[in-house]
């Protein structure tokens, strides 16, 4: 195999990889910077994943799939935001909890929902539709980038997807109420924004983001449905949202490289090229990489005084009446 | 007219007591909505839950098994909690734990064999120190976020342990697993599969109670906990503090880790993130950081598992289904928390808060 191949096989693994983490990171990043830490993204990413297998396998429509994915992500962020905001419970536990019953119940229902024929397992079983990669002529050829044009739909959406979200964090009115629910709870209520209204809206919308993101794995990138098919990568989407430092136009950078560190482990393996690097430490990097960007970004910022980029009342629950 | 959420003038002794009775009725119904929609009888699954935990003493010796270690990581994330430093890095603090113990079986053969086994758990008690450390002297010296670090260190800490069971430690036989602990320095069996970790666990349960409600220092940490500014105008220090509650946090996962691996597995090898620092993380939680009340949880929970790993058994239930019921549990549970310090006031459309 020449290096040009290996590398432009790299890129195509990579993006196809990356489109998942990179919906879940980019709904994080909504999630957090209107103040509410959702760890529930590892579970509900999960649910994503399943129920659009689940309905795509049934109906024959990705379509379906992806609708119902994106709800259930929604739903499963709505207990986080009702129990989080409405009733001001503790973020950490309830992200936890989120994560341990939305991993639990795809779990469960994906070894009991399945066709008799299977046992009622959806393990195992090929989708009759999947989504595939579309190439656009020309720009296809071109040398590495090619790759960016030889992708699915659901990886052409968010080409679109993340300079609007961009535009609309710190270009539009609504993005500016979004970060200053997230920064300043007391003055934007001040300023006639309804604080929660505005939680509760970007807690659904970074849920759907997640379940979405599930649904581009098991209906794109396996394609198939397995037990704790994501295997982490909810939590790598978290990691990924400090790596961004929380600006939805640089979590492509850090959905590529580490998109990038978890094919090249399989590339590696599957080139048969003997490794410097332990697999095991390739597959740490992403989290050591965002602890030293957090631990030296929270330094920076104290020792200019300046502001930090994580938002200021991320984790604390918001209550006009009291301190 | 519509709803608001008022502060109590103080904490409500009755809903203290209601809260978790009620949240634990509509778990059930929950579950049994999940367990219906799968053809399932839910009485005859609680029923199978409970027998699967309790009806033997074999199963009765898994369950209390099940407890130590997580019974441990309850007691270890219950102190760093109590300064509101929301250690979620138990689970790689455990594994750090199982790694310090390894080391030391491992490569300290040179000491007295009865040497080993204390030593090797002190080990334990030392690497899970560390690891509850950094995080701890982050957010001390420069207020890093103690969520997000430990949660990292989390996976470092099993990528770590994955690299030492498969590659640097691997013993010469099978693919992976580190060489077994000599036999002398096994921690022995009581009864079944319980082994004396549960006498050391209840120990370490009324010690910390004392510490914590009994000294001067546990004051202290109440007190950062319950007003940080308050307690600076009292000259504690909260840098000292917060840096040696996680060493303590931290040492105490380690030593579920060292306990758990000197008893039952005997090495480290996969499997060695159980989840007990997670699930840790409940029994801190739902016990209300107080270590007696942590072991009815820890037992509580662990015998959910126990249970539900049965029902694959007896009910041909897949046995994830104790994530279900612990997540089903622990929401309304989180939910129905705020109706101790708060209450549900009606109030008319005119009325301006």
């Amino acid at each position: 195999m020449s290096n040009l191949d290996f590398i432009t096989k790299l890129l195509a693994a990579t993006l196809a990889m990356g489109t998942s983490l990179t919906y879940a990171t980019l709904g994080e990043v909504f999630t957090e910077k209107s103040g509410v830490l959702n760890l529930g993204v590892e579970g509900t990413m999960l649910m994503g994943a399943l129920s659009g297998f689940a309905v795509t396998y049934f109906t024959s429509s990705l379509i379906l799939g992806l609708l119902i994915a994106i709800l259930a992500g929604a739903l499963f962020s709505l207990i986080h935001a009702f129990i989080t905001i409405t009733l001001r419970a503790n973020q950490v536990v309830s992200g936890l909890a989120i994560t341990m019953f939305g991993t639990g119940l795809a779990n469960f229902l994906g070894k009991k929902i399945g066709p008799e024929l299977n046992g009622y397992n959806l393990v195992g079983l090929n989708l009759p539709v999947r989504f595939h990669n579309i190439s656009i002529p020309l720009l296809n050829r071109l040398p590495f980038l090619g790759a960016f044009f030889n992708v699915s739909v659901l990886t052409y959406a968010l080409y679109l997807i993340l300079p609007l979200s961009w535009y609309y964090m710190y270009k539009t009115k609504y993005g500016l109420a979004l970060r200053a629910v997230g920064e300043a709870p007391r003055t934007a209520a001040a300023m006639g924004i309804n604080v929660n209204k505005n939680r509760y809206l970007y807690t659904i919308l970074g849920g759907a983001f997640s379940g979405l993101g599930g649904a581009a794995l098991s209906l794109f990138f396996t394609p198939s449905w397995n037990d704790g098919m994501t295997g982490g990568m909810g939590w790598i989407a978290i990691a990924l949202v400090i790596f961004s430092t929380w600006n939805p136009g640089r979590v492509a950078i850090g959905t590529l490289i580490f998109g990038g560190i978890t094919s090249l482990q399989f590339a590696i393996q599957a080139a048969g090229i003997r490794m410097i690097i332990p697999a095991q430490f390739l597959a740490i990097a992403p989290y050591f990489i965002t602890l030293v960007t957090l631990v030296f970004m929270t330094i920076n910022a104290q020792r200019k005084e300046g502001h930090f980029a994580s938002p200021s009342a991320l984790g604390v629950a918001f209550a006009i009446d009291e301190k | 007219m519509r709803f608001v959420i008022e502060k109590r003038n103080e904490r409500s002794k009755r809903m203290q007591i209601l809260v978790p009775l009620v949240s634990l009725v509509i778990s059930a119904l929950l579950g049994s909505i999940v367990l219906l929609f799968c053809n399932a009888n839910p009485l005859q699954t609680y029923a199978a839950i409970i027998n699967g935990a309790f009806s033997s003493p074999m199963r009765f010796q898994y369950t209390i098994a099940k407890m130590i270690p997580l019974l441990m990581c309850g007691l270890s994330v219950g102190i760093a909690f109590r300064l509101r430093f929301w250690n979620i890095g138990a689970e790689g603090q455990y594994v750090m734990g199982v790694i310090g113990i390894t080391w030391v079986m491992q490569f300290w053969t040179w000491l007295p064999a009865p040497l080993l086994l204390p030593i090797g758990i002190l080990m334990s008690f030392v690497f899970g120190g560390i690891w509850g450390g950094i995080p701890g002297a982050l957010k001390a010296n420069w207020k890093v976020d103690e969520t997000l670090v430990t949660l990292m260190m989390n996976y470092i800490a099993i990528g770590i342990a994955e690299y030492l069971y498969i590659s640097a430690w691997k013993a010469p036989k099978g693919n992976m697993g580190t060489v077994k602990y000599p036999e002398v320095a096994w921690i022995g069996r009581m009864w079944g599969k319980i082994h004396y970790g549960v006498i050391i666990v209840l120990i370490l349960v009324v010690v910390l109670y004392f510490v914590l409600y009994k000294t001067r220092w546990g004051f202290e940490l109440n007190m950062i906990g319950k007003n940080s500014e308050a307690a600076r105008c009292q000259g504690v220090s909260i840098k000292r503090n917060i840096i040696i509650a996680m060493l303590i946090s931290g040492g105490i996962a380690g030593l579920g880790g060292g306990i758990n691996s000197a008893a039952v597995t005997h090495c480290l090898t996969s499997g060695v993130n159980s989840g007990y620092g997670f699930t840790g993380i409940i029994v801190a939680w739902m016990s209300g950081l107080n270590p007696f009340i942590s072991v009815l949880v820890a037992i509580f929970l662990a015998a959910l598992q126990t249970g539900s790993d049965a029902l694959q058994i007896t009910m041909n239930l897949p046995s994830s289904m104790s994530g279900v019921l612990q997540g089903l549990i622990l929401l309304p549970l989180l939910a129905g928390n705020i109706f101790i310090d708060h209450r549900l006031k009606i109030v008319n459309k005119k009325e301006v808060i």
